[in-house]
């Protein structure tokens, strides 16, 4: 806008919540949410490990604050946020990769998504079992 | 022409963001959910993550962890700003990159305080 335009105080359309006017827009701004999600759970792993170089007393009362229904509450919404940004990740691939030819056939964007997510599945699955195994 | 430096933002945000959306689900169930409420007996004890974090593969790992997620947070909530009509100046960027460089430094100084 040029000094002309804005000192004759025309038209300006507010963008105050401008996302909430499409809900593809709301789905934008839901993913992008999950990354002070993601901080926040990496703020908590970050007090674990200084807690553990502090020693067993203070990485014990990190565990005692783990266990609270507090943070069992915001864990519940950590992992709601962590599967919303798998999920959306994997939507959004097709996008944000290099194009991907299989044959000479351009690899369809369904095909990239479901893909990923199967990946992701397997990986998280093979995570908690793997854990289970090592638990002492 | 002088080079940009985003190439290293970006690839940090996407390393983090593959990462977290691999095992992200996982890792906030195991640590978050399953071993406070007893499901996984003994997993966090401290002598057993102190082993890990002492084990050379282990201290990667949780070094990756904290540090990727960081920066991909970091970067994405940056170039959110805008959306939310905040100017992204340097301001802007010095506060969100420079919690992702401290807590990575934090990372790396525990884990090496805990030796090998």
């Amino acid at each position: 806008m040029s000094s002309q335009e804005s000192r004759r105080g025309g038209y300006v359309r507010s963008m105050d919540g401008w996302w909430r006017r499409d809900p593809f827009f709301v789905r934008y701004m839901i993913r992008e949410t999950t990354a002070l999600l993601v901080v926040v759970y990496t703020i908590v792993l970050l007090c674990g490990l200084i807690s553990l170089a502090r020693g067993e007393a203070a990485y014990n009362a990190w565990l005692a604050a783990l266990a609270s229904p507090w943070s069992l509450a915001l864990h519940a919404l950590l992992l709601a946020g962590f599967l919303y940004h798998t999920w959306s990740w994997f939507l959004i691939m097709p996008k944000t990769m290099p194009l991907m030819f299989v044959d000479g056939r351009k690899v369809s964007p369904a095909v990239i998504t479901g893909t990923g997510l199967a990946i992701a599945t397997v990986v998280c699955l093979a995570l908690v079992v793997a854990v289970k195994l090592v638990a002492p | 022409m002088k080079r940009s430096n985003q190439p290293i933002y970006w690839s940090l945000f996407g390393a983090g963001g593959m990462l977290s959306a691999l095992i992200g689900p996982a890792l906030v169930f195991i640590t978050g959910i399953a071993a406070p409420s007893g499901l996984l007996p003994g997993l966090m004890s401290y002598q057993h993550i102190l082993a890990f974090a002492r084990n050379g593969a282990g201290k990667l790992f949780l070094f990756l962890i904290v540090s990727l997620f960081l920066w991909h947070g970091a970067h994405r909530i940056f170039h959110s700003l805008h959306d939310l009509g905040v100017h992204a100046g340097t301001l802007a960027k010095l506060l969100c990159y420079g919690p992702a460089f401290a807590g990575t430094v934090a990372s790396a100084v525990a884990l090496l305080a805990l030796g090998f």
